[in-house]
């Protein structure tokens, strides 16, 4: 039995600073911590039919390189759509304010982000902006709808 | 033949109060503990011990179940996912299951095994040899004075083995994954950051090893508190402690997670 009261003292010391390392290596390494509160951003808007799998932190790409986050959805009671706000790194101030955005997914069954492909204004996008031109998210039912109703078109056609 | 069917219901009934009456017993007993520890808190001396007793000497244990568990979490999740064409995600795979489930669950049962019985070997050893009643002929309180350092000791260890435990299950799954069996580096962290989340998942995990100590400590505390003080009664204390740990830690894992990770 432990009588060394340093000694133990030391070994007890040793385990709760191991323990505290790995939960800061948890934090920083494994997890997404050192993402949130990050973004110092402005803030604009975008307006679409269907979001689809869109959620709050879902990244906002541009040329495939992630610039920012959604931070909110909403929905407009006044023309049915949703809305949702996207929180651009202040760094990327450039956006054109004809830029057009679209709801795609990553890989075939992956999250959503949003796209922003540039337009060619020589205004560009300030807080409390809105992207005015949107495509919307590729609804899996709608696309098989789709088919099946060309199918029976087609068939109809002989 | 009726005599037979009552005295099965009568039996029955008996089991019933009886267990009631345990879990009664039990929770005075964690109430009065748990009264005890502000005092003991101004002795440091005794919580760092038991800390000693219950987490230190428990390290050796989590740390090789950690790595072996990521390492064979590494290895069967490749295995599967190469199938979806999906290995790039083998980091979130590990990550997640060892953060949200094995490392807290897994953890509380080898401690349940390692640190439990030890308690409760040892509680029960010193009621039978009456160094609790003696304790309070001396007018000190054997709950304040033995066991509740222990249970504060027990409250301590767990999240910080669990933490332990699910850091070298990562590092384990990423040197079979990504050392042995070709994964891409970057894949394995830049995925497993984007999927796994501080509130949700790292957080969750936490509080869940914190509430399995709780239990497991408190289990193992009051089985060698309550034992029938014979070599006989500490053996079927102990095998109690590991039993209704494991049992409860189970249990309590579902509703946690049913309540923690609801969409």
């Amino acid at each position: 039995m432990m009588t060394n009261t340093r000694t133990l003292e030391i070994v007890v010391g040793g385990f709760i600073f191991a323990g505290l390392v790995a939960l800061l290596m948890l934090s920083m390494k494994v997890s997404n911590l050192t993402d949130i509160g990050g973004t110092d951003g402005y803030e604009i808007k975008a307006k679409f039919d269907n979001i689809g799998g869109l959620k709050v932190r879902s990244p906002v790409k541009m040329a495939g390189v992630k610039i920012g986050q959604v931070s909110a959805i909403d929905f407009d009671n006044t023309n049915y759509k949703a809305v949702a706000t996207l929180k651009i790194d202040r760094r990327y101030d450039k956006i054109p304010t004809d830029t057009s955005a679209k709801i795609f997914t990553a890989g075939l069954l992956g999250e959503q982000y949003v796209s922003l492909e540039a337009g060619g204004d020589d205004h560009y996008l300030k807080q409390g902006g809105e992207i005015t031109l949107v495509s919307n998210a590729v609804v899996l039912e709608q696309v098989i709808g789709q088919f099946l109703y060309n199918k029976a078109a087609g068939n109809d056609k002989k | 033949m009726k005599t037979w069917f009552l005295d099965r219901l009568q039996n029955l009934g008996q089991w019933g109060l009886a267990s009631l009456e345990r879990l009664g017993r039990g929770t005075l007993f964690f109430i009065a503990v748990v009264g005890g520890i502000p005092e003991i808190l101004r002795r440091g001396r005794l919580i760092v011990a038991q800390i000693y007793a219950v987490g230190a000497l428990s390290l050796v244990i989590i740390v090789v179940s950690g790595i072996f568990v990521g390492m064979v979490l590494g290895l069967q999740g490749y295995n599967t996912l190469v199938d979806f064409g999906a290995a790039e995600s083998l980091g979130e795979l590990v990550a997640l299951s060892l953060v949200r489930e094995l490392g807290p669950v897994v953890t509380a049962l080898l401690y349940a095994g390692r640190a439990g019985s030890a308690l409760t070997a040892e509680i029960g050893l010193m009621k039978t040899t009456e160094q609790l009643s003696a304790m309070e002929m001396m007018a000190v309180d054997p709950l304040h004075r033995v066991i509740a350092p222990r249970l504060l000791a027990g409250i301590i260890s767990m999240p910080l083995l669990a933490a332990i435990f699910s850091i070298l299950g990562v590092y384990g799954g990423h040197f079979v994954g990504v050392t042995l069996l070709g994964v891409d580096d970057g894949a394995y962290w830049s995925q497993m950051q984007a999927s796994v989340d501080w509130h949700e998942d790292i957080m969750n995990g936490v509080i869940k090893s914190f509430v399995f100590g709780i239990v497991v400590t408190w289990i193992a505390l009051f089985e060698g508190y309550d034992t029938v003080p014979t070599s006989e009664g500490i053996s079927l204390a102990t095998t109690r402690t590991v039993v209704n740990s494991s049992l409860a830690v189970l249990g309590l894992d579902f509703v946690l997670t049913a309540l923690m990770f609801n969409k």
